[in-house]
């Protein structure tokens, strides 16, 4: 892996200088760009339309997450956290409650457990049913791949407003448990959900699959390497897409996911093809978790009710916890001396690690294929900038 | 002219209106944001776009990628103190007439983040805000009850006289300083022609008629 410094365009060899090649040119592309998914921004040089080096600028975004925690007590800054990734808050709060609840040595209920995969499933459901829609939009499929997305993700987000009081930022987890159980009539309209979310899986397949034009744009575009993706550290969907067999869900079996029979879809390329097989895929695992843990969801409190959220002060000592979000592994890392708030606090964000693969990538490709690169990482700068 | 006589009109088939009228009818109607999103609000912008909310009812559906083709500026999101300079140069690039609706918490005040370091404290210390939506993230109906109120205002402007809007008297500017990054702060940290500090009377805040607490 390169290490990336400042793009100088003198420090880049100049192609032969024949009557095909004229001089290198060196564009900005965001952060005010609408393919860029926020406020991103990339310098980079262009030879032709082939790109010759590509320098991300981060920090357009940079809302001082972690030192705000620091001063904040550790329960406040849950709503923070829904901030960070603001497509799934659920999975945000879940690892910073895993966290904090290994640096206090909290236990969680059964039932707590099984209400935070169900949220956590139904998020990874909406995060990739609109990434999916992104992805396609930025491709050229205007509008229509993304409102049949976003119909599906508005069914989601009924559902977390109807448990937690809002769409986004829902801010449900709790040390030692969740905020508040499911209201009447929630399991119902959530297994109609559940159950509805095939067809709209099948039709988005019939739809573009073995589109000719998606195949001929994806397909050998943006490729990773198994290797590569080891070496830089490349976690989640993005790394299964180059063949690395790594689910956080299989590997640490946080939470209860031994109990749920399920499998990891692997891609074999690398390509932005894979990767956006890989999201339909896994939806499709996800369902398959989320109606077996409605099927077993046992009843008894949803909160451990030794757990103190007044005056909560965890003994010194650090933890790290970390889960399977829909983006790849987020890990939230806490340092405690004792006191009513962290010491340290660290947010290993999925999408930034994710993204430090992308001059690899992008590099030979043509500046129009960059954009979907891009997508095809799903990075949300609310978690890349923090 | 008189109400009363107008309906009489239009009910024989004659409909009588006014150039102001019919300006601003078509000035409301057709209404074209900037396709422009900082952080949480720009995915419940994209949301009020989409088939089950339908910006496009009130003909506002064309989001524009480029400033120049756009009239209204959502900002939609958490400004940074580094995003802010670029905030501006955008709203610069617009052509007249402007609006500017300051989407959610972030883009008000800074909102949850505004003790934050590198977090501006509010957008309308650079630019001129139209309509202001609480909330984090305001919900796709509240973005489109402050569109309704934008067009509400757009409805009431005046062509002509000392009360018409900024894009009718050349003398008023319609680009505003772009701030610059320095070592500490943002350079200017506002624009004085635009956002004053609020000051509280404190002599008297939080008192009762006896003076007390």
């Amino acid at each position: 892996m390169s290490v990336l410094t400042e793009a100088s365009i003198d420090t880049i060899s100049k192609p032969a200088n024949d009557h095909l090649h004229g001089d290198l040119l060196e564009i900005s592309m965001g952060p005010h760009h609408p393919s860029t998914h926020g406020v991103f921004r990339m310098n980079i040089v262009l030879d032709g339309e082939r790109v010759v080096k590509l320098k991300p600028v981060f920090g357009y975004l940079h809302r001082n997450h972690e030192k705000i925690a620091e001063n904040e007590t550790y329960l406040g800054s849950m709503p923070y956290t829904d901030r960070l990734d603001y497509i799934c808050s659920i999975t945000n709060n879940w690892a910073y409650a895993l966290a904090v609840e290994q640096l206090a040595g909290i236990s969680v209920p059964e039932r707590a457990e099984y209400l935070r995969v169900i949220t956590g499933e139904l998020t990874r459901l909406q995060n990739h049913a609109g990434l999916i829609g992104f992805l396609l939009q930025d491709m050229g499929a205007s509008g229509t791949p993304l409102m049949y997305a976003f119909r599906e993700r508005e069914k989601v987000l009924d559902l977390f407003e109807a448990l937690t009081g809002a769409r986004m930022m829902c801010n449900y987890m709790r040390f030692g448990g969740c905020r508040c159980d499911l209201p009447d009539g929630w399991m119902e309209q959530a297994r109609k959900v559940v159950d509805g979310f095939p067809r709209f899986l099948d039709e988005f397949e019939r739809l573009l699959r073995t589109n000719e034009i998606l195949m001929a744009r994806t397909q050998g575009v943006g490729i990773v390497t198994r290797q590569q993706a080891i070496a830089a550290g490349i976690s989640g969907p993005m790394a299964r897409a180059s063949g690395v067999n790594y689910d956080l869900r299989k590997v640490d079996k946080y939470s209860i996911y031994d109990r749920f029979s399920f499998r990891v879809p692997l891609g074999e390329h690398g390509d932005v093809y894979d990767r956006y097989m890989m999201r339909l895929l896994e939806m499709r695992e996800s369902i398959e978790i989320l109606k077996q843990a409605m099927r077993d969801l046992p009843a008894g409190p949803i909160v451990d009710p030794n757990t103190k959220l007044r005056n909560f002060r965890p003994k010194a000592g650090e933890a790290y916890g970390r889960i399977e979000a829909p983006k790849g592994e987020l890990g939230f890392y806490l340092i405690s001396e004792g006191g009513p708030n962290p010491y340290r606090y660290r947010v290993r964000p999925p999408s930034l690690i994710n993204l430090t693969l992308l001059e690899e990538m992008c590099l030979g490709q043509n500046v129009s294929d960059i954009v979907i690169i891009l997508g095809s990482v799903d990075i949300v700068l609310g978690e890349v900038d923090r | 002219m008189d109400e009363q006589l107008k309906n009489e009109l239009r009910r024989q088939g004659v409909v009588a209106t006014t150039l102001q009228e019919l300006y601003n009818w078509g000035r409301k109607s057709s209404i074209w944001p900037l396709n422009f999103g900082l952080a949480c609000c720009a995915i419940e912008m994209i949301a009020t776009t989409m088939a089950r909310y339908d910006l496009a009812r009130f003909g506002a559906e064309v989001f524009r990628p480029s400033p120049r083709q756009a009239d209204l500026m959502i900002v939609a999101g958490t400004v940074t103190k580094k995003m802010a300079p670029q905030v501006v140069r955008l709203y610069n690039q617009m052509a007249e007439p402007k609006y500017v609706i300051s989407m959610g918490a972030c883009a008000i005040s800074g909102g949850p983040f505004k003790q934050g370091y590198n977090v501006l404290k509010g957008i309308d210390r650079y630019i001129p805000v139209d309509v202001y939506i609480p909330g984090c993230p305001p919900r796709p109906e509240a973005l489109l009850d402050a569109f309704l109120m934008l067009q509400r205002k757009i409805d009431e402007q005046q062509l002509t006289g000392p009360d018409r809007p900024r894009h009718l008297q050349a003398e008023l500017p319609s680009e505003f300083t772009v701030p610059e990054c320095s070592e500490h702060d943002l350079t200017p940290t506002r624009n004085d022609a635009i956002w004053q500090v609020p000051l509280v009377n404190i002599s008297n805040a939080g008192k009762n008629e006896s003076g007390r607490d």
